[in-house]
């Protein structure tokens, strides 16, 4: 008797290839039978289907926009808004978050004790905080306690922070500004061929050049020359109080700074985290043996620890920032007109249209996401660790 | 003939034992750490002890009304005044014996499970996962035995936070085992399917999972089929958690050294077999630290039900500060309700860092 002839069902190839069939009819099924309930319940409620929606006029506005909006703009409008306010918020806090996070993680291992300490019961008390309680805090008791906009906590006149947000002056660009927006790129340039050529200098000769240096000044003085050069075409608009708001100036409303501080704040107690171990995971033989080689700690931390450091740093930062990114999202618990706030909230409440909405909004951050961790699999391939 | 006697040990140099020294190497190594010790230093007493100062000391404690709070400090009346909302939301007074049993059980489940001398921990554990749910659910909803029918829109407070990430943790977990093993799996079609499951609910925002949940899941339901909010909101919490909880446990499998697959394969076990006696037990061991750390992820995302509406101890917090008797005492509240998450988190924390070094053991690589 060969092993053919045996029952088909013991066959490895046999079994795997029913396993798998069988799990396609089945999310086949499942999928079949949703579509099926969604479209009969759909039109039960008078429902409209499709994308059309998104050429209607929206009829609400929006507190903040950074590209031209008002009521008589479509859905499709909204869509674009509440992206540009995500993308937004979500630079924002991943700067801040950064900063705040390196500090705090290099604090953490200070050798002053208390320093780290002091880290540590930052890290600890943010980390273990829910994040919608903490932006609840910022906004409802910390900035919903501030002044009236007549008794403004103000810096030297120019800066004033009330319960309407935080105002500050604005350049205002005249003619003959591009000059100085030349400039700055023109320093831009640059500094890249002298990055360049200093790095060629240093594998052909050794030397160093103090490329960091040489930038700052290049960048200060470059367009501040054709600034003057140019007649100051600059001026500044400072805000003013009129009725019962500033006027003028950059304004910051309070939804965007709770947020932002919310996020970052919670974001760098990870991120300081994330930052102490990968200095931590630094083999101690690097350290010892940039010491024998004479380089002092400074330079020992920045030529030998922090390269190294950041290989392990890097993938686990990006997905805090993504983190981040989606965390911003609670944006809609305080009001700030984020993509999930202003399109699956009031557009959606609005059209009805829960599946084509809901599935915008989950499909722009699965992209976002997808795409990070492409980019990030690009670069892990690049810095990975080639041992022998 | 003399043996040799080794002299005693020396003490250790002067300048190296001691709380002086201590001092001076930790706190004042230098000029500029000296100068950064005595300013925060200063900064952390001051803030330290308004703090003490606020919540403690100048704080009013008892009273029923907001005229109780009369002193600079904290107003602790009004977390007292609400201590029934913020653990069970809005359960009727006379069944409240009911979730404080589900408490008592849930803290000595959680105390035997924790402990780690506690005989037959296995068979505990099996009751907690497949009996207690169950019981929980009875005791808590009702309508057996004579119990009243307790509708779901009453649970609030901790009472709601608590079911949802321990329901979100004993059921995902199951769904994630069994993700991880699909994802890892030899047959294309199955592994594809895991993949795109796991990578499609790890790029998306819970907040929308939820949405989904409480907006497009009735949709999805054949006409007639109505299902409880919690229980909506639960269906997106575990789906969302299993896909976590799926890379967590593939984590472990991988880091399974290949020689045991393959003593398992030479010793003729079967898939199955090869999995439950061998694979997954080394493997969900070195990631009980991991799926810890998941389940502090999902308590402190359980405050986001409030945002569909349903009242956990955040939610409780947030209606008492639009409370027009009680304006005015947000900070309290979220001081209250920060802490309550706090001491949650952090004790699970600290009790995963003692696993990791406990079972720092055997494979850990």
């Amino acid at each position: 008797m060969s092993y053919k002839n045996q029952n088909l069902f013991y066959n490895p190839t046999f079994r795997s290839i029913l396993f798998q069939v069988l799990a396609v009819a089945l999310l086949a099924f499942f999928f079949y039978s949703i579509i099926d309930n969604a479209l009969s319940n759909l039109e039960s409620r008078g429902i409209a289907t499709g994308l059309s929606f998104l050429n209607q006029e929206a009829g609400f506005g929006i507190g903040l926009s950074l590209v031209e909006y008002d009521e008589t703009h479509t859905y499709g409008r909204t869509f674009v808004v509440g992206l540009l306010n995500t993308a937004l918020v979500s630079i924002l806090g991943i700067l801040f978050a950064t900063v705040l996070g390196f500090t705090v993680g290099i604090a953490r291992l200070s050798s002053n004790w208390l320093v780290s300490r002091c880290a540590a019961v930052y890290i600890e008390t943010f980390r273990n905080i829910p994040l919608l309680l903490q932006i609840f805090f910022w906004y409802f008791a910390v900035l919903q306690a501030l002044p009236s906009p007549r008794q403004s906590l103000s810096l030297g006149e120019s800066v004033f922070l009330n319960v309407r947000g935080l105002f500050f002056p604005s350049p205002v660009f005249e003619e003959g500004s591009n000059l100085i927006g030349m400039a700055i790129v023109l320093a831009i340039v640059f500094i890249i061929f002298l990055a360049k050529w200093a790095s060629n200098k240093q594998t052909l000769t050794g030397q160093q050049t103090p490329v960091f240096r040489y930038s700052i000044i290049l960048l200060i003085t470059l367009p501040s020359f054709s600034f003057f050069l140019s007649g100051m075409p600059i001026s500044i608009e400072y805000p003013e109080l009129k009725g019962f708001n500033f006027r003028g100036g950059i304004s910051i409303i309070p939804e965007l700074a709770a947020l932002v501080v919310a996020l970052s704040v919670y974001t760098a107690s990870f991120i300081a985290e994330i930052v102490r171990s990968g200095i931590n995971a630094v083999n101690h033989g690097q350290t010892e043996a940039a010491m024998a080689l004479g380089l002092p700690k400074n330079k020992t931390l920045k030529l030998v620890v922090i390269p190294q450091a950041m290989r392990i740093i890097i993938p686990p930062l990006t997905s805090q920032y993504l983190n981040l990114t989606k965390n911003s999202s609670l944006a809609m618990a305080i009001g700030y007109p984020d993509l999930v706030s202003v399109f699956a909230g009031t557009t959606l409440n609005q059209t009805g249209q829960a599946i084509e909405i809901i599935t915008m909004t989950m499909a722009v951050y699965l992209t976002l996401s997808l795409l990070t961790s492409f980019l990030m699999n690009i670069y892990n391939d690049k810095v990975a660790l080639v041992e022998r | 003939m003399s043996t040799h006697q080794f002299q005693p040990n020396l003490p250790p140099p002067a300048n190296t034992v001691g709380v002086i020294t201590w001092l001076k190497k930790h706190l004042f190594n230098g000029p500029v750490n000296s100068l950064l010790t005595i300013i925060i230093a200063y900064l952390a007493f001051n803030g330290l002890w308004s703090a003490v100062n606020w919540a403690l000391i100048n704080a009013d404690w008892i009273g029923t009304t907001r005229d109780a709070c009369t002193s600079e400090g904290a107003c602790w009346v009004m977390i007292n005044v609400r201590w029934d909302q913020f653990m069970y939301g809005f359960y009727p007074t006379e069944e409240l014996w009911r979730p404080q049993l589900f408490y008592g059980l849930l803290a000595i489940f959680v105390a035997l499970l924790a402990y780690e001398h506690t005989p037959k921990k296995v068979a505990i554990w099996l009751v907690f996962v497949n009996i207690f749910p169950f019981f929980a659910t009875f005791l808590l909803y009702g309508g057996v035995l004579g119990l009243p029918v307790v509708d779901t829109h009453l649970w609030g407070g901790l009472l709601i936070t608590l079911v949802i990430a321990i329901v979100g943790i004993v059921v995902s977990l199951p769904i994630g085992v069994a993700l991880a093993l699909g994802r890892r799996s030899e047959m294309p079609i199955i592994r594809s399917m895991c993949t795109v499951y796991i990578e499609i609910w790890r790029g998306v925002p819970l907040i929308t999972v939820l949405f989904m949940a409480s907006v497009m899941l009735p949709l999805f339901l054949s006409e007639g089929m109505e299902l409880d909010k919690l229980f909506r909101a639960l269906i997106g919490v575990v789906l969302f958690s299993a896909a976590y909880m799926a890379e967590v446990v593939r984590g472990g499998l991988q880091a399974i050294p290949k020689g045991q697959y393959e003593a398992a394969d030479a010793l003729g076990l079967g898939y199955w077999k090869k999995m439950r006696l061998i694979i997954l037990p080394q493997a969900l061991k070195i990631t009980i630290p991991s799926i810890v750390n998941t389940f502090i992820g999902l308590f402190k995302d359980t405050s986001l039900v409030l945002i569909i509406g349903m009242f956990d101890v955040l939610g409780v917090g947030q209606a008492a500060n639009t409370d027009p008797e009680w304006l005015g005492f947000s900070t309290e509240s979220y001081v209250f309700v920060a802490l309550v998450f706090w001491v949650f988190c952090f004790s699970m924390s600290r009790y995963s860092i003692y696993l990791e070094n406990k079972l720092h053991t055997g494979h850990k690589r």
